[in-house]
């Protein structure tokens, strides 16, 4: 169906072009000096104009036609099944397979018919969506080309459809954030407060309970297994591997940034600055699978030689890697912010007889502060926001514990542990992960919008 | 390059400095070169000690340059390369024993725009002292920063709020705070880079008060754009153009009756 | 000037000096902090490097074998009666056949005499589920070879690779034996007497192994007692050093069991593995039946030894025999792993490929590109050409920079709950990987656009306005063109951040075990980095030496993409 109505938006689209640029050709006799606009752009302008209608038809037409067609089978269902959600959702499921031409084996009646129903009706939908989306794109088509003339302004036209695509396509970033504003802080609000849901903390309890264990008993002989959703454990253990993180990285970038902007030639630069930056390239689950394959025995190996009890997952190997990650997003940043400082002011120092370190840490350095302050606060987001190194290398279960030769558990995973499988939206556990990637967003965005605004500070004084 | 000698260039050699003061800074066929860019040609001047010389000249001659060795500044970047003899009291600064950083703290800088440091008043003028060890005690610190404040003509204008930052400042202040930085480890030479072009009239009169105050106590070279403030605040005067110094001598001298056709075209504003 | 203090500087106030004692000693002081201070910068410098070396090292060592596979190449009889009994001939019969049991066959020759069910088993072991695999297409291929002899090479199990590439398992070869040995039987379990005291240094060896474990388990005992343990709970290891020193003092005959060196004798034909020695004499399991039960010579048998015990390997002491006699007879060969390339994932290390993913990786980076090439320039067209200077242009620049620092992961959970959930689009599928993917590089690519657009300097813009055009025109015609390498530079670097990327993708389900290679944007797929993810969890030692060398194919894309952009830099680099 989609391919007929691409088929018929290329026609459109074509036809509108050919025949408007053909007719404002024949208007003007070749006479293009006195048209307002040449031939090419009143076919533009009468293409977009048949397009357009076609086009919202489509996008409104399709979701019009699969929605009526889900209730339909909704209504083809029996009663209980209408009514348990999870039922509901797994007989759908069964009859859009059967409807999508899959096997009938073993379904029921109920399913069947609810599959006849929701094809036809689907169908149905679909055809009078191209039925209107034809007659609308040929009126668009037919009031295009009755405007051509030699006066009308059909570049203005067209470059206003222009502006508008250019307006929409800035604007999709802001539906991002919308987009994820809307599906964590919705399934969020669900976990804190609606009443269907069972099992679900008050926030008072999520956000300074020290257990999480949203893994209820799955048998009757696992005995008795309280499900519980304290934020406490993951977040000391999310604060415990960017701790060490930090601990690795900053020194390292910071000290990499300062030799490369203020010592080093620009011959050595240019060999180091492809090492930092090819560290910079390489996939997280690259740098996942060598923590948990090299540094984590490593660590283990090192730690039993001091007669250290390290465990396999150890906070330290993920933390340590992670703080691999983020090398070369400090040195990047630092060096920026220490390239922006004027020369001026180096200038001022050296000539007060100071020494090249001297004026680094007594000048430069202050100078650049609050870039490099946000340098860092745009790291921290990003090591609380990683995922994959923790997943490979850091543990599932939330021990609260500042130990970091023990293993801990992040955010992160245990939103990549809840949500990978299958995954009811409907059952406390799944929307813990909502909750938790909204703390996650928040507490980055705030961070990163800090930042941002000190860099922009910091930029403006030295502009 | 045509190595045969200039024949201006010998010509104003040959006019006789008649110096009333010991000299302080002699240089002695300084060639200064930008990678394969020739900056200054064969320059030989004597500055004499505790009056104030000014280099004077259109934008590009080479007198900044020239200031710039004479802490060696031009250190700093990579591609410049000075030849010739500097000597500062009879000795070579460029000898390889010599230490840019002492030296430095014995020649000062103020530079165009003012650059105060990102830091409060009062460590923006104990920089240079704390730096060079040069004050025993906190109190003997304050004293240093009091000092050079007041001979900076600064002090009443900040005296209460010393510990604010030394960015806050207006133009004309920041610029007395770097000269206050500059004589709080009592220089022997301060070196001023157009030390005016960023501030206002009123500034500007008050930084020339404070060189003719200043010239008591310190050897001052002052690289100028302005004819007119050679003329007021400089005892002795050096015309650069096109890397060339083609005149020197006594500021009245240079002003009422120069030898040389150029000196004469860029006072009488022909060309600038 | 009221505050000027006029005449000299007051004595307190000290100038620089340079020739004291003490002033040389503050210089040398701060020249040397000058040095601690830049040999910082080179430390950092080379820690980051050596971070970055152990890493590539390591992957490279691991995954480099990974590109490599061993076969068993052998004459293997292709037997109608076992791949078409009734002679049908059709393709769907030989499809059918069973051609595994034709290279079992093809392998039983090459050891011959293995009878006893377990050996027999271990024997079988060696070869690859899929082994047969191979050869049915080339029957399919080519019906006349029914019934011929071939020699073609047949794909060994995964174990069994490992164990051929893996350097610590090789074996030791004892071949000058001093003594002549004599077997009591050709198979089951035997006794090897020895005129020579050949195992004396193995007893030796032993005995001292024992020590050493009792040292270290004494050693032990007293860490945790230093610690505070219990003397209850030390009791056993106590007891069990006690043991073992015990068994080091006396002269019975030593046991030897997995968690010790392997020994085998090789004699008359045959593998013995040993399960009891003592200087002269050695009890044990026949692996390969001896020819004959008459005395060796000296240097006519060998001991054999592998260091690793059998404990810690994933091959024990039968099947390692079996792969050194093929391999002693020439018919183990390593070839290049096409299949590596060619096939889907699999269950099986040896047979598990990586195709499904490049291509999964493929459709996904498509719609990817397709998304946010387009929207991306064009946004950046709006923010930095057109865009009014208020309120919602600076809150989609705010936007912009906060998406830009938004966790991955973030952007998977929107996925989930957006375009899975909410529009119903199916999971695992390509398509609902590249729209996530879009809008986590636009970003990305927005910020790379638009850097590109304001280096085209501001006369180019105005000329074109100058002659006539309009804005759209000279945006279009003359800046757009001129930004294009900028903004391809920063498209690349945004597919390659892509195409690393592996977090979102696990929430929308592309984790999926899938075989089949997609074909189309809404089939069940997985991604290279998905892949490498699946497998790096999976126990077997062959899966993680596949790992590593997807990561190196994953690497390799990610430098030649990163190489083109820094070409593409290179090539259109002007400087206004």
């Amino acid at each position: 169906m989609a391919g007929w109505y691409a088929l018929l938006i290329l026609a459109l689209l074509t036809a509108g072009y050919v025949i408007s640029s053909a007719r404002a050709r024949s208007i003007a006799g070749g006479n293009y000096a006195e048209m307002h606009s040449l031939p090419a752009y009143h076919g533009l302008y009468t293409a977009a104009l048949a397009m357009l209608p076609a086009l919202i038809c489509f996008l409104i037409g399709s979701q019009l036609a699969s929605y009526f067609a889900t209730q339909t089978a909704i209504a083809a269902l029996p009663g209980d099944v209408q009514n348990d959600v999870l039922k509901q959702g797994a007989a759908l499921r069964e009859a859009f397979n059967i409807a999508a031409g899959g096997p009938i084996n073993s379904s029921s009646a109920e399913i069947q018919s609810a599959a006849a129903g929701y094809a036809s009706v689907l169908s149905a939908g679909q055809w009078i969506t191209l039925a209107i989306g034809t007659f609308t794109g040929l009126a668009g088509l037919s009031w295009g080309l009755s405007r051509v003339s030699m006066n009308f302004r059909a570049r203005n036209g067209f470059e206003k459809l222009v502006h508008g695509l250019l307006w929409v396509c800035a604007t999709i970033a802001v539906l991002t954030t919308i987009g994820i504003v809307f599906s964590v802080v919705g399934e969020t609000y669900r976990f804190f407060f609606d009443p269907a849901i069972t099992g679900k903390p008050t926030v008072f309890e999520f956000l300074f309970g020290t257990e999480w264990n949203p893994q209820a008993a799955l048998r009757a002989d696992q005995g008795e297994i309280q499900t519980a959703y304290g934020f406490l454990p993951l977040l000391t253990g999310t604060l415990l591997i960017t701790t060490i993180a930090i601990a690795v990285a900053g020194p390292l970038g910071l000290f990499s940034a300062i030799y490369l902007a203020e010592y080093a030639s620009p011959r050595f630069r240019a060999i180091a600055k492809p090492i930092l930056e090819i560290l910079a390239g390489i996939p997280t689950v690259v740098l996942g699978f060598f923590a948990a394959l090299t540094v984590a025995p490593f660590i283990r190996g090192w730690g039993e030689t001091f007669g250290l009890n390290v465990a396999s997952e150890s906070a330290l190997a993920a933390g340590v890697v992670m703080g691999m990650m983020i090398i070369p997003f400090i040195s990047s940043l630092s060096d920026d912010v220490i390239n922006a400082v004027p020369q001026s002011l180096r200038d001022g120092a050296y000539a007060m007889g100071a020494t090249k370190s001297e004026t680094i840490r007594q000048v430069i350095l202050p100078a650049a502060l609050p870039g490099i302050v946000s340098a860092f606060m745009l790291a921290i987001s990003r090591a609380i926001g990683e995922t994959m190194i923790v997943v490979m290398a850091a543990g599932l279960a939330a021990n609260l514990t500042f130990n970091p030769l023990e293993a801990v558990t992040t955010i992160t995973v245990q939103i990549k542990t809840i949500l990978v499988g299958d995954q009811e939206f409907d059952s406390a556990k799944t929307l813990a992960a909502f909750a938790l990637g909204f703390v996650l967003f928040f507490v980055t965005l705030v961070l990163n919008y800090i930042a941002l605004k000190v860099v922009q500070k910091y930029r403006e004084q030295y502009d | 390059m045509d190595m045969r000698p200039d024949p201006l260039v010998m010509m104003t050699s040959s006019v006789q400095d008649q110096a009333p003061k010991p000299v302080k800074v002699a240089a002695k066929n300084v060639n200064v070169y930008y990678g394969a860019k020739q900056a200054l040609k064969d320059v030989s001047v004597d500055i004499p000690v505790k009056a104030v010389t000014a280099f004077i000249g259109p934008s590009g001659c080479g007198k900044s340059t020239f200031l710039r060795c004479i802490n060696r500044m031009n250190d700093t970047v990579a591609s410049c390369r000075v030849e010739g003899l500097i000597q500062i009291d009879g000795k070579d600064i460029y000898d390889p024993a010599l230490d840019p950083v002492q030296l430095r703290a014995r020649v000062g800088m103020v530079f165009q725009k003012p650059n105060p440091f990102p830091k409060s008043i009062y460590d923006n003028v104990a920089y240079g002292p704390r730096i060079h060890g040069l004050s025993r005690s906190k109190a003997e610190l304050d004293e240093i920063v009091e000092h050079s404040l007041r001979k900076a003509s600064l002090w009443e204008e900040v005296k209460d709020r010393l510990k604010d930052s030394g960015t806050g400042l207006s133009g004309g202040q920041q610029q007395r705070l770097c000269i206050a930085r500059t004589i709080a480890i009592n220089p022997e030479i301060i070196l001023m880079d157009e030390p005016c072009s960023a501030l206002d009239p009123i500034a500007t009169a008050r930084i020339e008060e404070l060189m003719a105050e200043l010239r008591s106590n310190f050897t001052i070279i002052i690289v100028t754009h302005s004819m007119q403030q050679a003329a007021r605040v400089s005892q002795r005067t050096a015309f650069f153009h096109l890397g060339i110094l083609v005149e020197k001598g006594e500021t009245s001298q240079i002003f009422t009756n120069p030898t040389d056709k150029r000196t004469q075209d860029y006072i009488t504003g022909r060309f600038g | 000037m009221t505050d000027i203090t006029s005449g000299e500087f007051p004595s307190s106030i000290r100038r620089v000096e340079f020739d004291s004692a003490e002033s040389k000693a503050r210089l040398r002081g701060r020249y040397k902090s000058e040095a601690r201070f830049k040999a910082y910068g080179i430390v950092a410098l080379v820690i980051t490097t050596s971070f970055l070396l152990a890493l590539l090292t390591s992957i490279v060592s691991r995954g480099v074998p990974g590109f490599f596979q061993n076969y068993l190449v052998t004459e293997v009889l292709v037997d109608a009666a076992k791949i078409d009994p009734q002679g049908k001939g059709t393709p769907e019969a030989l499809r059918a056949g069973d051609y595994s049991a034709v290279a079992r066959a093809a392998l039983a020759d090459a050891i011959p005499g293995i009878n006893e069910r377990q050996l027999k088993k271990e024997l079988n072991g060696l070869l690859s589920s899929g082994a047969g695999d191979d050869l049915r297409e080339m029957v399919l291929a080519n019906p006349s070879l029914l019934g011929q002899r071939i020699r073609t090479p047949l794909l060994l199990a995964d174990q069994a690779d490992i164990f051929l590439k893996e350097t610590e398992s090789a074996v030791r070869v004892f071949a000058d034996t001093r003594g002549s040995a004599t077997p009591s039987a050709t198979t089951g379990d035997i006794t090897i007497l020895v005129s020579g005291n050949d195992f004396a240094d193995d007893v030796a060896l032993i005995k001292a192994e024992l020590v050493n474990s009792a040292v270290a388990l004494e050693k032990n005992i007293a860490l945790r007692a230093g610690r505070g343990a219990s003397a209850e709970s030390l009791a056993d290891l106590k007891a069990q050093a006690a043991e073992l020193r015990q068994r080091a003092a006396g002269t019975a005959s030593e046991t030897l069991d997995s968690k010790t060196a392997s020994r085998l004798v090789a004699i008359n034909g045959g593998v013995v593995k040993v399960k009891e020695m003592t200087p002269t004499s050695v009890r044990g399991d026949v692996i390969v039946p001896l020819t004959t039960t008459a005395e060796a010579a000296p240097g006519t048998w060998q001991i054999r030894v592998y260091d690793r015990p059998e404990a810690d390997r994933n091959m024990n002491d039968r099947a390692a025999t079996f792969l050194e006699q093929l391999k002693s007879k020439g018919l183990i060969e390593s070839k290049f792993n096409w299949a590596f390339f060619t096939r889907g994932d699999s269950r099986e290390a040896e047979l598990a490929g990586i195709q499904g993913a490049l291509v999964g990786s493929i459709l996904t980076l498509l719609v990817t590109i397709g998304l946010c090439l387009p929207i991306g320039v064009l946004a950046a067209i709006y923010l930095e050409e057109f865009a009014p200077k208020n309120r919602f242009t600076e809150l989609i620049e705010i936007n912009i920079n906060n998406l830009a620092a938004v966790p991955s992961i973030v952007f998977g959970l929107l996925g989930l709950a957006v375009f899975l959930n909410f529009f119903g689009l199916p999971r695992s599928a390509p398509l609902v990987g590249g729209l996530v993917l879009a809008l986590l590089v636009l970003p990305t690519i927005i910020i790379a656009s638009r850097a590109a657009l304001k280096s085209v300097p501001p006369s180019i813009r105005e000329a074109a306005l100058g002659v006539g055009a309009s804005h759209q025109q000279a945006v279009f015609h003359h800046v757009l063109p001129l930004a294009m390498p900028g903004i391809m530079t920063g498209t690349i670097i945004g597919m390659a951040h892509a195409l690393g990327e592996t977090a979102p993708l696990l929430m929308i389900g592309m984790i999926a075990f899938i075989v089949d290679v997609p074909t189309s944007l809404t089939q069940a797929a997985t991604v290279l980095p998905v892949q490498i993810f699946l497998w790096s969890d999976l126990p077997e030692p062959a899966f993680k030496m596949k790992t590593a060398a997807a990561i190196l194919v994953l690497l390799a894309v990610l430098f030649l993409m990163n190489g083109i952009s820094i070409w593409l830099r290179k090539k259109f680099e002007r400087r206004w």
